[in-house]
């Protein structure tokens, strides 16, 4: 299982098959006899939106660094629209949690969304016609253009993630990396900054990877689950996965879960009060 | 002595004029407006990453490595301050990855640092004139060789800061997201502290230890009050630098005290200036709650 088994070798790539968004084949990732995960399949087709869940230490947000190319893997292979995944890559955009900015920080929500657009190039950065426009652009589509030259630490939780959106966004990425970005965002917030993510993938087939300790305020827009737990894990649609028999397994104790309102409620996962 | 009479021995200008036009007065003026284009260009990264301790403990093992130096030779004391520099911003640079521990280690070396100092100086059979300069900086103590290390060094670190401006700023104002679009956040954070010790290891000499955070500080924290521009802070931040090196030059002439008063002094006065400009834009600017884009019907 360490490394992909080509069983038809030398095939000439059929136009009709494009590379998935991301593929992880035989993944597995340990830190010394700690397995977080092992012999992993994952393909993630463009357009696709697939919820990663389990409980804390079980290896979400390092798969998300395997994506960005800051984590090898121990074993199996990883590729993004393809390619080989490398740091740095101007095809994944990433959506990190929410965190209180300093008030007194020199930056305006422009800078923060400009930041993501060439951020990581050397040199000064003269200002340019064409850069504007482009932030302009990605202030516009999450609505955060009446607020782009305040100090993104005088900005709200959810102004700041929807700034956070557009900086991800500005790249015009195939891969969308979210890391509990509803994180500490009231209700009605954590439903516009995941229907601003889920009509990005429905407009520009962007494949998002979204981590989240709840599935509920994505519940509409997911796609499939891949649920992390001590090692083992299960892949599927909602309800394949979000279901008292599967969870059970998956945990090895008795887990409930339960529909209320359009709304999953999990019961009994150990460690883990808030689902 | 009366109140009346300090203010006058402190603030008189009489025989400023003459004084302006010697040499040496000259190249102290050079000098000091080379330290504050530097001060001023690496403070507002200063103040974003919340380096300002690391920067007082750099100072601080410059002036160590500056006695040190003085010991051996009166002519060795930039090269020694550099080198103090340069060895305290690798150590902070590189304990600076490790934000939970920084603090204290910080204030380990840098006390450990001061006393070792203040011994060497103790050693130095030389005048004390010397030793209190490398604490508050005398103008005399610039030299025509001085200025020409100042003048190179200024422009390295400008030219360098300017290249690598842009993942800078963001690896400073937004670490992970940085890390994740691929900056190389770590070797940035040990460039930084390297551009910081030539700029503390540059200032020391001249200005003195205790007055490197006036000018890589102070001026970068009034203009963080007033702009949240990152470039607009980055001009007036060289701007208020320059104002208070210069004005604290000038002013220190006809007394003929210790510059570092005056130069903290007036940076003091620009931050409080910045401070309640700052508070009255932020009430003009507060505005009601912001309102969500309507949501759409459920």
């Amino acid at each position: 299982m360490t490394t992909r088994t080509d069983h038809t070798p030398a095939r000439i790539p059929a136009r009709v098959s494009a590379p998935p968004a991301v593929r992880l084949s035989g993944a597995r990732l340990a830190y010394g006899p700690r397995v977080l995960w092992d012999s992993l399949d994952l393909d993630i087709a463009p357009g696709e939106l697939l919820a990663l869940l389990g409980p804390n230490g079980s290896g979400k947000t390092s798969l998300l660094r395997v994506l960005l190319g800051l984590q090898p893997l121990s074993a199996g292979s990883v590729a993004i629209r393809g390619q080989p995944v490398r740091r740095g890559n101007r095809t994944v955009g990433y959506i990190p949690q929410q965190r209180a900015l300093d008030p007194t920080l020199t930056l305006r929500g422009r800078d923060l969304v400009g930041l993501g657009l060439d951020g990581h190039r050397w040199g000064f950065g003269l200002p340019s016609a064409r850069r504007r426009a482009r932030v302009l652009e990605a202030l516009d589509a999450v609505g955060a253009r009446h607020y782009a030259d305040a100090p993104v630490g005088l900005l709200s939780g959810g102004e700041q993630q929807r700034l956070r959106v557009a900086q991800a966004l500005v790249g015009d990425p195939d891969v969308l990396l979210c890391d509990e970005p509803l994180l500490s965002l009231d209700l009605a917030y954590q439903q516009l900054v995941s229907e601003l993510i889920d009509a990005r993938r429905r407009t520009a087939h962007t494949a998002v990877l979204f981590v989240t300790h709840d599935i509920n305020p994505v519940l509409p827009a997911v796609d499939r689950v891949l649920y992390l737990v001590d090692g083992s894990f299960r892949i599927g649609t909602p309800d394949e996965v979000m279901n008292s028999a599967t969870l059970s397994q998956l945990y090895g104790t008795d887990v409930e879960v339960i529909k209320v309102r359009g709304r999953l409620l999990v019961i009994g996962t150990p460690g883990n009060p808030h689902q | 002595m009366s109140l009346e009479e300090i203010l006058r021995r402190l603030l008189t200008f009489q025989g400023t004029g003459e004084l302006l036009r010697l040499d040496f007065v000259q190249q102290a003026l050079i000098a000091g407006a080379l330290l504050a284009l530097i001060a001023g260009a690496l403070g507002p990264l200063v103040v974003t990453r919340h380096v300002s301790f690391a920067v007082h403990g750099t100072s601080e093992l410059t002036f160590t490595g500056a006695a040190a130096a003085l010991l051996v030779s009166s002519s060795l004391v930039s090269v020694g301050a550099l080198v103090g520099a340069l060895v305290a911003a690798l150590v902070f640079g590189l304990l600076g990855l490790r934000e939970r521990e920084r603090d204290s280690v910080i204030g380990a070396v840098l006390a450990f640092g001061l006393g070792l100092g203040g011994l060497f100086l103790w050693l130095y059979p030389g005048r004390a004139s010397n030793q209190l300069s490398l604490l508050f900086g005398q103008i005399v103590g610039v030299s025509r060789n001085d200025a020409w290390l100042l003048g190179g060094c200024a422009a390295g670190v400008l030219l360098v800061l300017a290249m690598v401006w842009r993942p800078l700023l963001f690896a400073s104002v937004d670490a992970d997201v940085a890390q994740a679009r691929g900056v190389p956040v770590r070797g940035l954070s040990v460039l930084f502290a390297v551009l910081v010790g030539v700029a503390t290891g540059l200032a020391v000499p001249t200005v003195g230890a205790l007055l490197v955070l006036s000018l890589l500080i102070t001026p970068a924290a009034a203009a963080a009050r007033v702009t949240a521009n990152p470039v607009t802070a980055l001009l007036l931040a060289t701007l208020f630098a320059e104002v208070a090196v210069l004005g604290g030059i000038v002013a220190s002439l006809a007394p003929g005290a210790p510059i570092s008063g005056y130069v903290t002094a007036i940076a003091f006065v620009i931050y409080l200036t910045c401070r309640a400009l700052g508070a009255v834009q932020l009430r003009r600017a507060s505005r009601p709650q912001p309102t969500l884009p309507a949501a759409p019907a459920r």
